[in-house]
């Protein structure tokens, strides 16, 4: 394909409103674009804005991907799935056609919809037989970054998903010249029932960073190491599948096929990151190019300029970069556990490439994570001493300010440090006193801090309880922190700016201001060990029947991590509010990962009626067991 | 033929709990519906942790240890199987066991069934047979550890406990100690067995793990008979301690 001819013009609001070229009923075009799943793919198209009608079709067949060849579950012939295209405030018809020979599903994740066009089988339909079609027509209501993919079966992993972009009604907040989507992947050529197998036999089969005797010998961690066993646990738990098995893909491109997007210098670049894997966590940098970022899970978020970013699985991110040289930069996606990585480059030219970074040194699980009190006994406060040291976090913060979260707490709290969460000091901002909310800042984007100035664990908020959960749990977090402001695991030692969630601002205030009429708390919880996974200690296959909204109320959701290991939880359906202590302007979310021992709450308004999933988005947690439905009624 | 039965016997037992516990999370949606996720599907494990060629003080043995599971997350049906046999002259001895196991604790499982021991090799085969009754499990610090009491059908009581642990050297580099006591309440002399304390063996093997599936090793295995057991040796000319080196192979399917 030609170079200019891929490329759009100067993408502002006007020539958006003005509209390109291609226009008006696009069924199936994108299929057809040369370069989807290519080293160019990924080109956002403005077009003119009006109802979509969409044909996918899910197929089983063999296809090059990842350096090698595989059957796949493709898209219209392709892994990812071709780029959906809708427009704010217009029809959406998205037609799917099932050419497999076992039942298959859609859901469009993150969108507003009526829930019997969702797309999970069992919940809101039977799913899509063999040779069946399904339509799912919605009006479109809402705009951004999102994404589609299988809800049956594994068949996620072996490549159903596909981006999917909503261009906003009345114009980009933030104006840019050029716009492409990068989507991440994990790939495994094993089938993804195998990696399930092996997980529940050997859950550790994947990890090839233990731990090992000459490594703690030579660190003198011996103290530490004797408390991870005795907890029967490894502190290397931080991805359950890893480089060992995945290649990790960006646009369908493992590194080698160096997926690019194109630029002049001096353009303004919109880079729509979508975390479209079934397990793995990114950590997202590119090496001299630092990042605004302008929405988070499809919602504008206030300007903030970080150089790393960790996205969770299922979550998006839209980044505007701006690149200044001639050169070529690298898009560097490392998996959070350091076995693997996906690049792509940013190049005036294709055929460019820049320096790939080495891996990092995997991080290590600390004591907070495991829900260990640092003032504690022994083993607790040795192992939090040696991450600290280890992992060179010099900046515990140690002038800290009043309690924001103090009316929520309900056992022993520790301060917390109002400048570290990236406002100023204000009375509680969990309160909800509009008054107090910060107003989005004059110009220019506010920045993000270092990793090191983020590393120092957040305020205590609640002790655990004594309900266990049952034996299909292995812990619970005895001390429960809010960590909105910390650095998603093995950023903390890191001395350039990670985003956090604290530093995630509503653009715009949440439109119901109404407090919370009713709080419900949900523990993660689960068995790495017999690979098990739960809310409260029940799989989904042992609770009896949803989980009740009520139809227009405004809930506080508690979430509490009871396991070692983030999980990206997931509602269908609605967009809850993340409380970060940004008030009215708390961001929006799809999907949020809650870290390890972590306490965190989401106001939802449950205005939207049905039967929703609400889950894990790590493909094999949800599989065993970390699922639930939400019923509004 | 065994993992046949073995199999259907899983099969047969996961049906009748679904009956029982048949729960829809998702709520009140039509009856032919699927259901949105089996996470209750059952698994099956088995590991042959110990198939070995020793090289004793007296005559060479080969022998095995090996273990699996069929079921699901909190119920599950275990065999177990160990034994040897010399390799000069064919006689050997074999264990098998089979056993229902439930979930009791996160890393507990409570055992109770059946076990089978026979003798064969240039004499007439003897056998016998016992109840079991076992926990299985990770203790802190991790040890492995599976400890049983035996009832025999002639009513002696026995106990053993062996217990393992993993030392990771390199990521595919493991230590394996291991640490096996057995005691019995009766003397029964036709099996060599004395009362108190029967024998303490200790072992130590060295593996590398050409997959997670596959780790061939080599190691050493220190038995010493030990009271009233070793006297019965003594009396039978028969060792009481043994050193030996061990090669072997430890594989899971």
């Amino acid at each position: 394909m030609s170079t200019t001819s891929a490329l759009p013009g100067r993408f502002t609001r006007r020539r958006l409103l003005g509209g390109l070229a291609a226009g008006g009923l696009l069924a199936g075009f994108d299929a057809l674009l040369p370069g989807w799943a290519g080293p160019l793919a990924g080109v956002v198209r403005s077009r003119t804005p009006g109802p979509v009608e969409f044909d996918l079709t899910v197929a089983r067949q063999r296809i090059d991907i990842a350096g090698g060849s595989a059957l796949a579950h493709t898209l219209n012939g392709t892994v990812p799935g071709p780029l959906i295209e809708l427009h704010e405030g217009h029809e959406a018809r998205l037609r799917v056609h099932n050419a497999l020979d076992e039942d298959t599903s859609m859901h469009w994740h993150g969108i507003l919809l009526p829930f019997e066009m969702d797309g999970v089988p069992g919940v809101t339909f039977p799913g899509i037989r063999p040779g069946d079609t399904f339509e799912a027509r919605f009006p479109v209501r809402q705009a951004g970054t999102y994404w589609y993919h299988s809800h049956s079966g594994l068949q996620e992993q072996s490549g159903a998903y596909g981006p999917l972009v909503i261009h906003p009604a009345g114009g980009y907040a933030q104006p840019f010249d050029r716009d492409y989507v990068v989507l991440l992947s994990d790939w495994t050529f094993e089938d993804p029932w195998t990696v399930l197998a092996k997980l529940k036999k050997a859950s550790h089969y994947y990890n090839f960073q233990e731990q090992t005797l000459p490594q703690v010998a030579a660190q003198g961690q011996w103290r530490q190491w004797l408390a991870w066993q005795q907890m029967r646990m490894s502190p290397t738990d931080i991805a359950d599948v890893t480089g060992h098995t995945y290649t990790y893909l960006m646009n369908g491109q493992h590194p080698a096929g160096n997926w690019t997007g194109l630029f002049r210098p001096g353009e303004r670049v919109r880079l729509r990151f979508i975390n479209a894997s079934a397990m793995t966590y990114f950590n997202l940098r590119i090496p001299g190019l630092p990042m605004t970022v302008v929405q988070a899970d499809g919602q504008d978020v206030q300007p903030v300029e970080t150089d790393e970013l960790q996205i969770a699985v299922a979550e998006t991110y839209d980044v505007i970069v701006t690149p200044l040289e001639d050169r070529a930069y690298t898009v560097f996606a490392e998996s959070m556990d350091r076995s693997g990585y996906a690049a792509g480059t940013l190049a005036p030219r294709l055929g460019m490439a820049a320096a790939v970074p080495a891996l990092r040194q995997r991080p290590l699980r600390t004591m907070a994570d495991m829900g260990m009190d640092h003032a504690g006994h022994g083993a607790g406060a040795a192992t939090a001493g040696m991450d600290h040291a280890a992992m060179g976090h010099g900046a515990r913060d140690h002038s800290r300010a009043a309690d924001p979260h103090a009316g929520h707490a309900m056992g022993a709290v520790a301060p917390v440090d109002h400048a570290a969460m990236g406002h100023a000091p204000a009375a509680d901002p969990h309160a909800g006193h509009p008054g107090m909310d910060r107003m989005p800042p004059a110009s220019g984007p506010r920045s993000a801090r270092t990793g090191i100035e983020r590393a120092a664990p957040g305020p205590v908020l609640a002790r655990h309880g004594g309900d266990s959960h049952g034996i299909g749990n292995q812990a619970v977090a005895m001390v429960q922190r809010d960590r909105t402001a910390e650095p998603g695991t093995g950023l903390g030692e890191v001395d350039h700016r990670v985003l956090v969630y604290a530093d995630l601002l509503a653009r715009t205030p949440a439109r119901d201001a109404r407090p919370p009429m009713r709080e419900l708390e949900l523990h993660l919880t689960g068995h790495m060990a017999r690979y098990m996974w739960s809310f409260d200690g029940q799989k989904f296959s042992e609770v009896h029947g949803p989980i009740v909204f009520h139809y227009g109320e405004r809930l506080s959701l508690v979430l509490v991590n009871d396991t070692m290991m983030e999980h990206p939880i997931h509602l269908h359906g609605m967009f809850f509010e993340l409380d970060n202590g940004a008030g009215a302007f708390r961001p929006r979310k799809h999907t949020v990962s809650v870290k390890p021992a972590e306490r965190l709450t989401l106001l939802v308004t449950a205005d939207e009626p049905g039967r929703w999933a609400f889950h894990c988005h790590l493909l094999y947690h949800m599989h065993m067991g970390m699922f639930r439905v939400v019923e509004v009624a | 033929m065994a993992g046949r039965c073995f199999r259907l016997c899983g099969a047969l037992l996961l049906a009748a709990g679904a009956a029982v516990a048949r729960a829809n999370g998702a709520g009140d949606v039509p009856a032919d519906w699927p259901h949105a996720h089996e996470d209750d599907h059952p698994f099956g494990y088995f590991l042959v942790d110990r198939f070995e060629y020793r090289d004793d003080e007296g005559p060479n043995h080969v022998l095995w240890d090996a273990q699996g599971w069929y079921g699901g997350d909190y119920r599950r049906l275990w065999l177990k199987t160990e034994g040897e046999r010399a390799v000069s002259d064919s006689n050997g001895e074999v264990e098998l066991q089979a056993l229902y196991g439930q979930l009791v604790a996160p890393y507990w499982d409570l055992q109770g069934g059946l076990r089978y021991d026979r003798t064969f090799g240039s004499g007439p085969d003897r056998d016998r047979a016992f109840a079991v009754l076992g926990l299985h499990g990770v203790m802190p610090y991790r040890v492995e550890t599976d400890a049983a009491v035996f009832v025999s059908e002639d009513g002696d009581l026995s106990l053993r406990l062996e217990f393992e642990y993993e030392l990771m050297l390199t990521q595919r580099l493991v230590l394996q100690p291991r640490v096996e006591l057995n005691a019995a309440a009766q003397r029964v002399r036709a099996w060599g067995v004395g009362r108190g304390l029967n024998d303490l063996q200790l072992g130590l093997r060295l593996r590398y793990e050409i997959r997670r599936e596959f780790a061939p090793y080599v190691g050493v295995e220190w038995v010493r008979r030990l009271a009233d057991t070793a006297d019965l040796a003594r009396d039978e000319g028969e060792r009481v301690g043994n050193l030996g080196l061990v090669v072997g192979v430890r594989w899971w399917f």
